[in-house]
């Protein structure tokens, strides 16, 4: 069985947490104690029927103002797949929550109030998920029940998406016309909108072809880690523990470690239940080479015909995260980097991107909290990367501040050179 | 010729995903350290941690903050799995800090250590200068875990903030840490209560034989089964009666509550689990129910 990981994202009031309530729900993965727990809790607030959004409203605190304020993460199985959703809140202030909740997704889901149509908010959705690159985007159009089902208004909503997303780089983009609060479309399909022929968003959710989404071409192998037992039964052990961040290494491989440049070949790919014969993303393995050279932590194995950009400059698209203090150029941080950590200085910040019209500022001079530039960075080492788009692993880093320890920027590389 | 699909189950990703993380917090902390109760999610995180350095033994000690009401079953299976590993254990005992005078010992029917094993935890973490412990939360338990990163930031008093988490992006982990700050890590947030069975059934992981139905002579309080043992008081009302049941968890003897069964392989356990609708905490802590954001506050305190 098979992972999807979702991020959902919506504005305030368009039906998220009464939409996961629903899936979590229907796929009876609701306790019988939770639900006894948010009966007693809708009757002390005085709603006449049970809310399913209070299943997914986690911290007291939230709980008191009634919003989501940090990403919640919440499981679920159905017979075909397993799920984690990545609950992410939908306040501007919180694009950061959003960030950390989508990096890691294959799909998004993007909540619509049919009433309301595209908002500031579900563009920004839309264009978070397209600049994190996650490959698959529904599009949720709610409260269907409030429009009379009505196809029309369904077509409406969905050109205006369309017209939106026609300048990001969405790659698999659906629409689902539902009622959350009904049920409609969510796991069985609506019989009041006979007139819809897709999927119900639970059924797509169980079918969405994921595994050709990560890199399977260009083998990248941060290491992470040196195994040295030095025991006396593995007195000369030393293997390379590390995360597959792209392609599929099989021993016998011949492959080049950067930054040194030595070549060597793949002698076998370790594991505690034994070798096995290939790896690919994410496995964890250990891999060891004929050679005895000198690798460690922060060393990239790649193929010597296919190697990752290295170098100290590089071009990216930045979301900057801290309140305390904005991103401006010639700044210095720390950057982390697959397994690598270095200093950068922020060279060049070239533009600000609003991310509603995703009209460009040029040279804005400084990125405040949830805003997203592109930037020019010099690091003290040179780092081995590749171009986000092409793979998320070797294509994303963080920045973080060196005084408070804090992490203040998600970045996706965009190229290399100044 | 075989079409490679590049697939991997949800139990190897899961299992991908914790050694990524241990190996990340071993090569950046200086002194990690894993929490380790004998109970099934400190098993399968040791198991997990064996995985991530073998052929090498563990990095770093394992850590028991031991209430002294432990099931003996428990305690014997922790010090066998210590021996067969070679790994070092550090025992933080509750019992110690109630004789030194550093914690006072509750009293009454509803006494429990519990709250105790908070300063006996961050007195360990001081003594020994632990900078990173592994725990084995996991997010599907409980609503305020639910939002709980990877890595966890406590300050001198070990309390968490839950609103001022550092953001965590794709798997780029922040390990540096303030002045006075440790860490608690989760390598095993992302699994739940059924992945957890499914790969102990899988690997073949032994695990204590209270988790198995047994016959024991066992008392009702607030829905759910306790032990009789010498480390609860029981009014007139709670009589003992011998029942046929296991536990979903280990804890504590004088608060953890065994769930009537007769599941007794892990195949009869993952079909109840399966099949279950009371969530694990629910069933059979019975410090969790004091309020519905009792977890929540004891995390601000420096709980696990
Ligand atoms: N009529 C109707 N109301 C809905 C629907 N989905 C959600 N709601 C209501 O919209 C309000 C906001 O929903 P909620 O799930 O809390 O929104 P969130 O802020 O996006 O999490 C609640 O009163 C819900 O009952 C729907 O499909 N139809």
């Amino acid at each position: 069985m098979e992972f999807l990981r979702f991020a959902t994202a919506g504005s305030v009031d368009d039906g998220k947490s009464t939409l996961i309530g629903r899936l979590l729900y229907d796929t009876k993965s609701i306790f019988q104690d939770q639900m006894e727990a948010i009966e007693a809790t809708s009757k002390q607030m005085g709603n006449e029927q049970v809310n399913l959004a209070l299943l997914t409203d986690g911290l007291r605190a939230e709980r008191e103002q009634g919003i989501t304020i940090d990403v919640a993460y919440r499981y679920f199985a159905t017979p075909k797949r397993k799920f984690i959703i990545a609950d992410t809140p939908g306040h501007t202030q919180y694009t950061r929550n959003m960030i950390t909740g989508a990096s890691t997704a294959d799909l998004a889901l993007v909540l619509i109030d049919a009433r309301h149509g595209v908002v500031e908010q579900s563009r920004r959705h839309a264009f978070l998920a397209s600049l994190l690159r996650i490959p698959h985007l529904v599009v949720c159009i709610n409260k269907m029940d409030l429009v009379d089902y009505d196809e029309k208004a369904f077509e409406t909503v969905k050109e205006e998406f369309r017209n939106f997303a026609m300048k990001l780089d969405v790659t698999d983009l659906t629409f689902i016309p539902m009622s959350a609060l009904h049920g409609d479309n969510v796991v069985d399909r609506s019989e009041n909108m006979p007139w819809y022929q897709g999927s119900p968003l639970l059924h797509h959710l169980e079918q969405v072809h994921i595994s050709s989404d990560r890199n399977h071409v260009d083998a990248r192998f941060p290491v992470q880690y040196v195994i040295r037992p030095q025991t006396n039964e593995h007195h000369d052990y030393r293997g390379y523990a590390g995360t597959v961040a792209g392609g599929v290494f099989k021993p016998g491989d011949e492959v080049v470690v950067l930054p040194s440049g030595f070549t060597s070949t793949v002698a076998s790919i370790d594991t505690f239940n034994g070798p096995v014969d290939e790896a690919f993303g994410p496995m964890s393995v250990t891999l060891r080479l004929t050679d005895n050279i000198d690798i460690s932590r922060g060393d990239m194995i790649c193929r010597p015909n296919n190697q990752p950009h290295a170098g100290q400059d590089l071009q990216a698209m930045v979301c900057w995260m801290s309140d305390t203090k904005p991103l401006t150029p010639r700044m210095k941080l720390a950057i982390k980097h697959t397994t690598r950590t270095a200093r950068v200085m922020v060279t060049d910040l070239q533009y600000q991107l609003d991310v509603n019209t995703l009209h460009r500022q040029m040279a804005p001079g400084s990125l405040g909290l949830n805003e997203i530039g592109r930037v020019t960075l010099r690091s003290t080492q040179p780092l081995f990367f590749d171009e986000y788009r092409r793979n998320r692993n070797t294509g994303s880093f963080v920045l973080i501040d060196e005084a408070s320890n804090d992490t203040v920027a998600a970045g996706m590389i965009v190229g290399s050179g100044v | 010729m075989t079409i490679t699909t590049y697939e991997l189950s949800h139990l190897d990703q899961l299992e991908a995903e914790s050694v990524h993380i241990f190996r990340e917090v071993a090569a950046e902390f200086e002194r990690p350290c894993l929490l380790f109760s004998g109970g099934k999610d400190s098993i399968v995180m040791l198991h997990l941690a064996q995985k991530a350095f073998w052929p090498a033994r563990l990095p770093f000690p394992l850590m028991h903050v031991d209430t002294g009401h432990n099931f003996p079953e428990v305690l014997e299976y922790r010090d066998r799995r210590i021996e067969e590993t070679g790994a070092r254990l550090v025992v933080a005992s509750v019992q110690q800090a109630i004789d030194d005078g550093r914690v006072a010992e509750e009293t009454g029917p509803r006494a429990s250590r519990n709250r105790l094993q908070t300063t006996t935890l961050l007195d360990a973490i001081e003594e020994h200068r632990f900078d990173a412990l592994f725990g084995g939360a996991r997010r599907d338990e409980e609503k305020a875990r639910a939002k709980e990163r990877v890595y966890s930031f406590r300050d001198d008093f070990g309390q968490w903030d839950p609103k001022n988490q550092r953001p965590e992006l794709w798997n780029l982990y922040n390990g540096r840490l303030n002045q006075g700050e440790h860490i608690r890590v989760f390598p095993i947030s992302n699994w739940t209560e059924l992945d957890i069975w499914q790969y102990i059934q899988r690997e073949n992981i032994e695990i204590p034989s209270v988790y198995f139905a047994h016959q024991r002579p066992v008392f009702s309080r607030d829905n759910m089964w306790l032990s009789e043992s010498p480390y609860v008081t029981r009014s007139d009302q709670e009589e003992v009666a011998t029942r046929m049941v296991r536990y979903r968890t280990v804890g504590d003897m004088s608060c953890t509550g065994a769930v009537e069964s007769e599941a007794q392989t892990i195949e009869e356990i993952i079909e109840e689990v399966s099949a279950t609708r009371i969530t694990e905490r629910g069933a059979t802590r019975a410090d969790d129910r004091v309020s519905e954001a009792a977890m929540e506050d004891r995390k601000k305190e420096g709980y696990f």
